[in-house]
């Protein structure tokens, strides 16, 4: 007993000289706030420049030799009003949301069923199809727009927004039922237990007893599945042709890249706020999505 | 709680009728379940994976149907410098870019897992790069790397007097491959970071403790602790990464569209350019299915990964 005891006072004497560098504030400063700081610059440098060439009168965006091309001398929002004045901007947000909306409640609706039949209703071979979803996850846009676009011409939906709202689920609800299972898996059993001995038929206990207690689990992969098809860019270049149905991050690259001289103002004008409803959306629910990504993570 | 959230007892009581019933029948009710996710993942997904690589077997163009012509697309693409091209740049991309997120990623999450004020806020930031779409910020950096107005050939020239010149950075082919993996690495470092540190609060710190009480220096704790417990988590994050690196498309089609003279083509950039912009639906749909020994390769890694962590908790764990 004293003799582990002592054993341990050596120990964590010869420890010290280690411990006590570690913690001088010098060291955290190079080791950690040094490296962070560099790390968070970098990282949201392009945002800072998107969003102060957005705010810049041409003149001082092409002249470097005059003005500090890090800041603005006099601010204008010539850019933004070209944007949505000139152009079709608003008309490009507005099916770019009706098709990030309608895609999402379209994967949560079928992905919610999914994970609960998976994982609540336990069959013979749920483990094999839950896998199967899973793997549809890895299957990459890349690889099936050619085929998918002659299905689209088939079905009669090319150039509609209808095709990205059915389409988008194919990654979608891979990574909702995914994220879903694990919420399902949190949710006691014995809560659907009681209900069944009271009577309660399934359709009750999904309506009145799971879903409400998986709420935050809707919620994030309602972000989720709400940031990546905002985010969607090889499906909406390949099926969508006329201008007023592209979504923004097609319309801005395809509309807005006209001539040998780009308009950088509104490009970034574009960018920006074409960015800003995913972080915005994103911000609101912040605490969600990192616990669910970490909690996704470590299932 | 749970008491509030059950069905009062009249509600209970009252006969359920004959649909209610029948989706108690509990086969019906988890067909009923998985029809929507297994119908849309049938129609969209399966299927036209499947009409992909019969695609990939005929000669079809852009409003007509094409007959079976056998391996002849992938003779054309065999012989096809621009194809070889495109593989080349494709593994070397993914390669560069892997290795740069997860090295830089890594770090960050190594950083992220110390304490200190605002941290929460901190994460959130961090995020950003991912969140915001990449066709978006692809846009600022194409700004970025503008051959007259690059901000950083303004520092270079102007302000710390490094170079003489502006850089062409997206002008010239190795200028432009790096510049281009430069801008993956930025948007994957979020993802990677942000899921490694989840990695990181797994291991318990007794391990740690334990380690110091031994003397361990801080490399040690790393390379006998943190990295065999992160080897699993690190294998699964890294076969997504390599996957959907490997199949980008958006990046590269946003800032070069594979040019200059089209040494940036990915297989994804080339197949849409055969495919859906010159109209070879065949041959470009081969260019496509020429993605898929890769990417069961990277699947299998994966599968290797996750058996390896089965065995790393016990099989009384599971």
């Amino acid at each position: 007993m004293t003799d582990a005891a002592a054993q341990q006072s050596t120990n964590a004497a010869s420890a010290t000289p280690d411990t006590m560098a570690w913690d001088s504030r010098a060291r955290r400063v190079m080791m950690i706030y040094l490296p962070l700081a560099c790390f968070v610059l970098i990282l949201l440098f392009p945002f800072y420049w998107m969003a102060i060439t957005s705010f810049k009168p041409n003149a001082e965006l092409l002249n470097y030799k005059q003005h500090n091309p890090f800041w603005i001398s006099s601010p204008t929002l010539a850019h933004i009003k070209h944007l949505l004045f000139d152009t079709a901007y608003p008309t490009w947000l507005k099916t770019t949301m009706f098709v990030a909306i309608g895609s999402t409640f379209l994967s949560l609706f079928a992905s919610t069923l999914a994970a609960y039949a998976i994982e609540r209703l336990r069959f013979r071979g749920s483990p094999y199809v839950g896998l199967g979803i899973y793997l549809a996850y890895l299957v990459p846009p890349s690889i099936l727009f050619i085929p998918l676009a002659t299905v689209i011409v088939q079905f009669g939906l090319f150039d509609s927004p209808m095709a990205l709202i059915l389409v988008y689920p194919t990654f979608l609800v891979p990574f909702c039922t995914w994220l879903l299972i694990g919420y399902f898996k949190s949710i006691p059993y014995e809560l659907e237990e009681c209900a069944l001995v009271d009577g309660a038929t399934r359709l009750q206990i999904l309506r009145r007893i799971t879903l409400p207690l998986a709420v935050p689990g809707l919620i994030s992969a309602g972000i989720f599945s709400f940031t990546l098809s905002w985010n969607e860019f090889i499906y909406a270049l390949a099926f969508i042709q006329s201008g007023a149905n592209k979504t923004v991050p097609v319309a801005i690259l395809t509309e807005l890249v006209t001539g040998d001289v780009y308009q950088w103002g509104a490009l970034m004008a574009g960018s920006l706020l074409g960015s800003l409803p995913v972080a915005l959306f994103y911000s609101l629910f912040v605490d969600y999505y990192v616990s669910s990504l970490t909690g996704a993570v470590k299932e | 709680m749970s008491v509030t959230t059950l069905p009062s007892r009249g509600v209970a009581l009252r006969q359920p009728g004959w649909i209610a019933r029948l989706f108690d029948y509990k086969p019906f009710l988890i067909v009923m379940c998985l029809a929507p996710a297994i119908g849309l993942l049938t129609v969209f997904l399966t299927y036209p994976l499947g009409l992909g690589v019969w695609l990939a077997f005929t000669d079809t163009t852009i409003g007509q149907r094409g007959i079976f012509i056998g391996l002849e697309n992938f003779q054309y693409l065999w012989t096809d410098p621009l194809w070889w091209g495109a593989v080349f740049y494709s593994v070397f991309y993914t390669a560069i870019a892997t290795f740069g997120k997860f090295a830089l990623g890594f770090w960050l999450a190594l950083l992220l897992n110390n304490h200190f004020p605002l941290k929460s806020l901190l994460r959130a930031i961090v995020l950003l790069p991912w969140i915001v779409p990449t066709v978006l910020s692809a846009l600022a950096f194409w700004w970025i790397y503008d051959p007259q107005f690059s901000i950083i050939s303004y520092l270079l020239v102007d302000v710390l007097h490094i170079r003489s010149t502006n850089i062409d950075f997206l002008g010239t082919p190795w200028p432009a491959r790096f510049s281009l993996i430069a801008a993956n690495i930025w948007r994957g470092i979020p993802f990677v970071a942000i899921s490694l540190l989840a990695g990181l609060q797994t291991i318990s710190p007794s391990l740690y403790e334990a380690a110091m009480l031994d003397g361990a220096t801080a490399w040690q704790r790393f390379r006998y602790i943190t990295l065999p417990m992160m080897m699993p988590i690190l294998a699964i994050v890294m076969t997504f990464s390599i996957i959907f690196t490997f199949t980008d498309f958006q990046l590269v089609y946003a800032i070069t569209r594979g040019g200059p003279v089209n040494s940036t083509h990915l297989l994804a950039t080339l197949a849409f350019q055969r495919g859906i912009a010159g109209g070879e639906l065949g041959e470009g749909a081969a260019i496509a299915v020429s993605m898929i020994p890769f990417l069961v390769f990277a699947t299998l890694f994966s599968y290797f990964g996750l058996a390896r962590r089965k065995w790393q908790q016990g099989e009384a764990n599971d």
